[in-house]
C-alpha cells in the first residue's frame, strides 16, 4: 500500500543554485538533479527528515515538513499507528525503531524544579570558588580502620575517577562507525572521563585509550578476550538495556564488515545476535560469579559495573546486584537510545529512569547497602539539568547517548537501523563514515561537556553548595511540579511550594 | 663587484636582471636596449591593435624595475661586438663597455625574403616591435585593405589584430595550411575555419611572387589589391655578434643548460638561442616567451654564481583567434601513437611514445592542460598514473596517490 | 607561510568548496543571487579518484611558479607569498593554463585567466573553501 510521503522536501527554486550538494549528501538517495529542466527534483518517499541535506545546502533553499496529508483524524488510531498496521499487514514482520522513545509519556525531569539559596544561605559563586566536579564511582568502606601505628589499613576497591559526573554510555563499534568512536574515544581522555564499548570490542587502534574505556561484556560476549578485559579501566556486564529491555542486541549482517567483523570476532556479513539473557545467569547468585569470574581475571584491578533495564522491579534488582559483588550499578531507563529495537518493546517495556533512580537510591539506603555500590544512571539525560537532578535523586553519575550523538552530528531522525546515516554516525559505509572527522567530533563533544560542566557548577552554587558529594542524595534540593502523591512519594521530594 | 652586462631588453633581459638579482644583490647591471622602452611583452601588440591593452599595460614589469634591481638601462644604443679577450662590448655610439659576465639576449628579427617589387610596395611593415605597431596602426584605415603575408602565429595575430579596423584581410602563406609549425591538418583546417567565419580570407599554399605598387602577383596567378603589406614569414635568430666573436651558432647561438654559449663568462637567451627540447630529444631555436624569461633567469643565476638547471625546455604555445583557442606542446616524433578524440568544437590529439606523452595539439576548450604538458616536461611514465582516464581529463586524481600526496600536502 | 592543504581522508566530494568559491569571489552579497542560473568557474575543483576518494585542488602557490616564469603579459606575480594575477593586464592567453601542473589556473568563463588568491582580494577575508567545509577537509595553515 502506497502513502503519501511522512516528509515534504520544500525546494525554494528561487534560492537554489543547483549545486546539487543535497543529491550528493543524501544516502537515501531523495534528491537528484535533471539534466533537461535544470531543476533539482526529490523522491519524498526516501527522506527521513534527517536534515543533511538542509543542513549543507549553502543558500538555504531547502526545508524538510511534516506532510499534513494524514488519514482521517482519529483520536484513537492516530495516523502512525493505522500505517503500523498497514505495513504488517504487508510485510508480516516486527517493526524496527531506533534512538529513544519518541512517544508524549511524562518526562520527570521537567516536572522537577531546582533549589537556589536565597538570604539565609548563601549562594556559591562558581568563578570565584572552588568548586568540586570530581567523582569516584566504586564501592566505598563502611568504616576506615587503621593498624596499630595508625596508618590507614582500610583497602579500596578499585575506583573509577570521573572529573565530572557524566560519561558516555554504551554504544557498540558496529552499530556506530569508527569515527564515532574515535571521537568518544578522544573527548573521553581529554575530558577526563570514560566512554563505552558498548558489546562489539574494542578496536585495536583505541587501545591506546584504554584507560578512559569501559568494556563490556554481554550475552552474545562479542569481541570479549583476555587483552580486551585488561585494556579498559572498567568491565561492564551488560544484562538489559533501556531501549529493549528483556531482549538481547541485534547486529545486522550488512553491518558486521571488515574491522567490524574481526572486532567482534564473528565471521564477515553474519547478523550479530545476542541473547536476550545471559545463558549462564539466571539468579543474583550467577550473576556474582560472572562478576567474581571477571574479577578474577583482571586480578581484582578493575571494577565491575552491572547494567540493567530500569523495569518494574528495579529496587529489588538492584539489590540484589548490589549484593553480587559489583562495584556499580548502572540503571537505563526507557527512554534510552538504540541503533535498533523492535518499535513495540521500545515504546512499552520499561519505567521512566527517574522513578527507577530514586526507587533504587531509596532501597539501598533503606537496606542499609548503598555503599556497596555507586549508581550511574542513563536513558535520556539530556542536559546540565537533568544531570544535577539525578544527582540529588541519588545517582553517583549520569551515562549519556544520545546528547553524545546529538554532540558528533546527529539529527535524531531515527533510522540507525537502515545503516545510512548520513552524518557518519550509525553507519559502516565508508563514505559515510568519513563524513564524521574526529578532530570535529571529539571537539564537539569535549564543548558539550565543558558546557555542562559550567552550567552545573553554576546550578550547585546557586543552592550553596560545592561538591557533587554534598548533591549526591540531596532529595531537599528538588521539588515536583504537577505530580500526584503517589509520583512524589516514589520521588521521595515535595511538591513545589511545601 | 660584479660587472654584468645583458645586451637586449627583451624578456630574457628581465628573467636575466631577476636571476642575478635573486643571487647577487651587489654587482652592478647594464642593458644595452636597442628600442626605447622598458622591457614590454612583444606578444601583446597584437591585443594592443584589438584594444585589448594599452602602452602602460604592455609594460612587463612595473614602473619602478629597474631602479628596484639597480640595473642602468642604455636606451637606443646597440652592441655591435663582443670582444672575449678584454671581456668588454662594443656599442655602436663608440662606447665601450667591460663584462665580467655578459648575456646576449639580442632576440629574433623579421625575416624577409627576396620579392620581386617589394621596394615598391609603400605601406608595408614588418610584425614584431611596438615601433612596427604603431606604424601599422597609423597607416591602417577603415577602408584599408591588408595583406599579410605569413600564416603563422605572427601573421595570424596580426589579422586578429586588424579585424574591425580594416576593411578587409587577406593571409597568404607557402604552406597549405595556417599555423603549420604548431598545428597538423586537421587541427589547421578547424582553426583555418574559425578564421575564415571571422572574416579573414586566406590563400594558402602559395605566395607572391611579384609586388606591383599595391598589388601582389600570387604564384597561383592571382592578383591581391591591398593598400597595407605586413611581412610575417618568420624570424631569425639575432646570432651575428656571438659568431662574429668565434661562439658557436647554428640557426641559434648553441647554448647549454645552463645557458652558457661557447664563449667564456657569455650567456644567451632568449629567442636568439638554440637549445635542447627534451620532448623530441633535439637542439632547436624555439623562441618562445615563457622559455626566454626561464633561460634568462637561469643565464642571470649562473652568471651570479648560483646553480640552476633549465634542462627540461619543451616547445609549447598557447594561441586562440576569435575566442578559439589552441594549446600545443611537445613534438610528434617518428613512430609516435596518436589518441584522437573530436566534435565540431574541438579537438584532442595526444602524442605518445615509449610510454611518455610526447605532446599534444589541443583546439577548444582550455581545462587543466597543464597537467599534460607537465606529462611531458617530467617525462612521466605513463604506465605508472592512470593515463586511460587522462585521455579524457587532465586530472590530478589519475596520477596515483603518491604524487598527490607530495603536491597537495606538501609545500611545492 | 599559510597555505590550503587537503586531507582527503575527510573529503567527502560534496563540492560545496567550489560554490563557496565561486561566490566569495562574485563579489556579491547573496549566494542566490550570486551563483543561481550560472555556470560557475571555481578557482578549487574536485577530483575524484577511480577508487572513489575524493579531494580538492586549488593553486600551491609554489615557491617556484612556472606560471609567473610563463606570463607573456607580466600580469602573474608572487608578493608576500601569494601568487596574484592582475585581471587589468591578463589578456587571456592562458598560457598560465598550459603550464601550470597542477591544473589549478583556470579560465574564468569570459576568456580571462584565474586562479585561487587565498581570498586576500575579496571580502571574505580567508579562504572561502576552508571556511565552508563541513568536515575540515581542507585546511589554511603553515607547512
Amino acid at each position: 500500500m502506497n502513502f503519501y510521503p511522512e516528509f515534504e522536501v520544500v525546494r525554494n527554486d528561487s534560492r537554489c543554485i543547483r549545486c546539487q550538494v543535497c543529491e550528493r549528501q543524501c544516502a537515501n538517495e531523495v534528491h537528484w538533479y535533471d539534466e533537461d529542466g535544470k531543476f533539482m527534483l526529490a523522491d519524498e518517499s526516501k527522506c527521513v527528515n534527517c536534515q543533511r541535506c538542509v543542513t549543507l545546502c549553502p543558500t538555504r533553499a531547502l526545508k524538510i515538513v511534516k506532510s499534513d496529508c494524514r488519514l482521517r483524524e482519529n483520536a484513537n488510531y492516530s495516523d502512525q499507528t493505522i500505517k503500523e498496521v498497514y505495513r504488517q499487514a504487508e510485510t508480516g514482520g516486527v517493526l524496527l525503531s531506533s534512538m529513544g522513545n519518541p512517544n508524549p509519556l511524562p518526562v520527570y525531569w521537567d516536572k522537577i524544579l531546582i533549589n537556589a539559596s536565597q538570604v539565609t544561605n548563601p549562594p556559591i559563586d562558581p568563578l570565584r570558588e572552588p568548586m568540586e566536579t570530581r567523582v569516584f564511582l566504586g564501592k566505598k568502606p563502611e568504616r576506615i580502620t587503621r593498624n596499630p601505628d595508625g596508618i590507614l589499613d582500610t583497602k579500596l576497591a578499585p575506583q573509577l575517577t570521573l572529573s565530572m559526573p557524566v560519561m558516555f554510555s554504551a554504544m557498540s563499534y558496529g552499530s556506530i562507525s569508527y569515527n564515532a568512536h574515535a571521537s568518544l574515544a578522544r573527548a573521553a581522555e581529554a575530558l577526563g572521563i570514560y566512554y563505552n564499548t558498548g558489546e562489539g570490542g574494542l578496536h585495536e587502534d583505541f587501545y591506546q585509550y584504554g584507560k578512559n574505556t569501559i568494556v563490556q561484556v554481554a550475552s552474545g560476549r562479542f569481541g570479549v578476550h583476555k587483552d580486551y578485559l585488561e585494556a579498559g579501566a572498567a568491565i561492564e556486564i551488560k544484562m538489559g538495556q533501556g531501549a529493549k529491555p528483556g531482549i538481547g542486541g541485534h547486529l545486522p549482517g550488512t553491518k558486521a564488515v571488515g574491522d567490524v567483523s574481526k572486532t567482534r570476532m564473528i565471521p564477515e556479513g553474519s547478523d550479530a545476535i545476542s541473547p536476550a539473557p545471559h545463558h549462564d545467569i539466571y539468579s543474583i547468585e550467577d550473576l556474582r560469579q560472572l562478576v567474581f569470574s571477571l574479577k578474577e581475571a583482571t586480578e581484582y584491578r578493575l571494577p565491575v559495573i552491572v547494567k540493567v533495564a530500569a523495569v518494574h522491579n528495579i529496587a529489588a534488582i538492584a539489590s540484589g546486584i548490589a549484593r553480587s559483588g559489583a562495584d556499580i550499578i548502572a540503571i537505563d531507563g526507557f527512554r534510552g537510545g538504540t541503533g535498533a529495537a523492535p518499535t513495540r518493546i521500545r515504546d512499552n517495556v520499561g519505567i521512566p529512569i527517574e522513578l527507577a533512580l530514586a526507587a533504587v537510591d531509596k532501597r539501598l539506603r533503606d537496606e542499609g547497602i548503598r555503599n556497596n555500590v555507586s549508581i550511574v544512571c542513563g536513558g535520556s539525560v539530556r542536559s546540565a539539568a537533568d544531570v544535577v537532578k539525578a544527582i540529588a535523586l541519588g545517582a553517583d553519575a549520569c551515562y549519556i547517548a544520545t546528547a553524545a550523538c546529538l554532540a558528533m552530528g546527529c539529527h535524531l531522525c531515527r533510522s540507525c537501523h537502515t545503516g545510512k546515516c548520513n552524518w557518519g554516525i550509525a553507519t559502516q559505509r565508508p563514505d559515510l563514515v568519513k563524513r564524521l572527522n574526529p578532530d570535529i567530533g571529539s571537539q564537539r563533544l569535549i564543548n558539550l561537556m565543558d558546557a555542562w560542566r559550567h552550567e552545573i557548577k553554576e546550578l550547585m552554587g546557586g543552592m550553596g553548595i560545592n561538591s557533587i558529594e554534598a548533591l549526591r542524595g540531596n532529595r531537599l534540593m528538588l521539588r515536583g511540579v504537577g505530580l500526584t502523591e503517589k509520583e512524589l512519594e516514589i520521588l521521595g521530594i515535595s511538591h513545589a511550594g511545601e | 663587484m660584479k660587472k654584468y652586462v645583458i645586451i637586449g631588453n627583451g624578456t630574457a633581459a628581465a628573467g636575466c636582471i631577476e636571476g642575478i638579482r635573486s643571487t647577487d644583490a651587489e654587482g652592478s647591471i647594464t642593458v644595452i636596449s636597442a628600442e626605447k622602452y622598458p622591457v614590454y611583452c612583444r606578444p601583446l601588440i597584437s591585443y594592443y591593435l584589438e584594444k585589448k591593452t594599452d602602452l602602460k599595460r604592455m609594460n612587463y614589469r612595473a614602473d619602478s624595475f629597474y631602479t628596484d634591481n639597480h640595473a642602468d638601462v642604455r636606451y637606443g644604443v646597440s652592441a655591435l661586438a663582443i670582444n672575449t679577450d678584454e671581456k668588454e662590448i662594443s656599442l655602436d655610439n663608440g662606447e665601450t663597455v667591460p663584462y665580467d659576465a655578459l648575456c646576449v639576449c639580442t632576440g629574433s628579427a623579421p625575416f624577409i625574403p627576396p620579392m620581386q617589387g617589394l621596394d615598391t610596395v609603400q605601406n608595408k611593415f614588418p610584425f614584431m616591435t611596438i615601433d612596427d605597431t604603431l606604424a601599422l596602426e597609423k597607416a591602417v584605415t577603415p577602408e584599408s585593405r591588408v595583406l599579410i603575408i605569413g600564416a603563422g602565429l605572427i601573421g595570424l595575430k596580426c589579422a586578429e589584430g586588424l579585424h574591425g579596423r580594416a576593411q578587409q584581410i587577406t593571409v597568404c602563406d607557402l604552406a597549405p595550411r595556417v599555423l603549420s609549425s604548431i598545428l597538423d591538418d586537421k587541427c589547421a583546417a578547424m582553426m583555418q575555419k574559425h578564421l575564415e567565419a571571422n572574416g579573414i580570407r586566406f590563400l594558402l599554399g602559395t605566395s607572391a611572387k611579384e609586388f606591383i605598387g599595391n598589388s601582389a602577383v600570387m604564384q597561383s596567378g592571382e592578383t591581391v589589391e591591398f593598400d597595407v603589406l605586413v611581412l610575417a614569414v618568420g624570424v631569425r635568430a639575432n646570432t651575428a655578434i656571438v659568431r662574429n666573436a668565434g661562439g658557436n651558432v647554428s640557426r641559434g647561438i648553441l647554448v647549454d643548460d645552463v645557458c652558457r654559449t661557447s664563449l667564456p663568462d657569455v650567456y644567451a637567451a632568449g629567442d636568439c638561442t638554440e637549445y635542447h627540447d627534451i620532448s623530441s630529444n633535439s637542439v632547436k631555436v624555439m623562441a618562445l616567451m615563457p622559455n626566454a624569461y626561464m633561460q634568462g633567469r637561469t643565464a642571470g643565476i649562473n652568471m651570479a654564481g648560483g646553480a640552476v638547471l633549465f634542462d627540461n625546455a619543451i616547445p609549447m604555445n598557447s594561441i586562440g583567434f576569435f575566442g578559439l583557442h589552441c594549446h600545443t606542446a611537445g613534438s610528434q616524433p617518428e613512430g609516435c601513437e596518436m589518441y584522437e578524440e573530436s566534435d565540431d568544437s574541438h579537438i584532442k590529439r595526444l602524442f605518445v611514445k615509449d610510454d611518455r606523452l610526447t605532446g599534444f595539439m589541443l583546439l577548444g576548450h582550455m581545462h587543466r592542460t597543464g597537467i599534460y604538458t607537465a606529462l611531458i616536461r617530467n617525462r612521466t611514465p605513463l604506465s605508472e598514473v592512470d593515463f586511460a582516464r587522462l585521455k579524457i581529463e587532465p586530472q590530478l586524481a589519475a596520477m596515483g596517490e603518491a604524487y598527490r600526496n607530495k603536491v597537495l600536502k606538501g609545500v611545492v | 607561510m599559510k597555505r590550503i592543504y587537503v586531507k582527503e581522508q575527510w573529503c567527502l566530494g560534496c563540492r560545496l568548496c567550489e560554490y563557496n568559491c565561486a561566490f566569495a569571489n562574485s563579489g556579491m552579497t547573496d549566494m542566490a543571487k550570486a551563483l543561481r542560473g550560472k555556470q560557475i568557474y571555481p578557482r578549487i575543483q574536485v577530483e575524484t579518484e577511480a577508487n572513489g576518494v575524493t579531494f580538492a585542488v586549488s593553486c600551491r602557490h609554489c615557491n617556484d611558479p612556472i606560471c609567473v616564469k610563463s606570463c607573456i603579459a607580466g600580469a602573474l606575480s608572487k608578493k608576500d607569498g601569494v601568487i596574484e594575477i592582475d585581471h587589468e593586464k591578463c589578456v587571456g592567453c592562458l598560457t598560465c593554463v598550459l603550464v601550470c601542473p597542477y591544473g589549478a589556473v583556470i579560465e574564468d568563463g569570459s576568456g580571462v585567466a584565474q586562479k585561487c588568491e587565498l581570498c586576500m582580494k575579496n571580502s571574505c577575508g580567508a579562504p572561502a573553501c576552508v571556511k565552508g567545509c563541513p568536515n575540515n577537509a581542507i585546511v589554511y595553515e603553515e607547512r
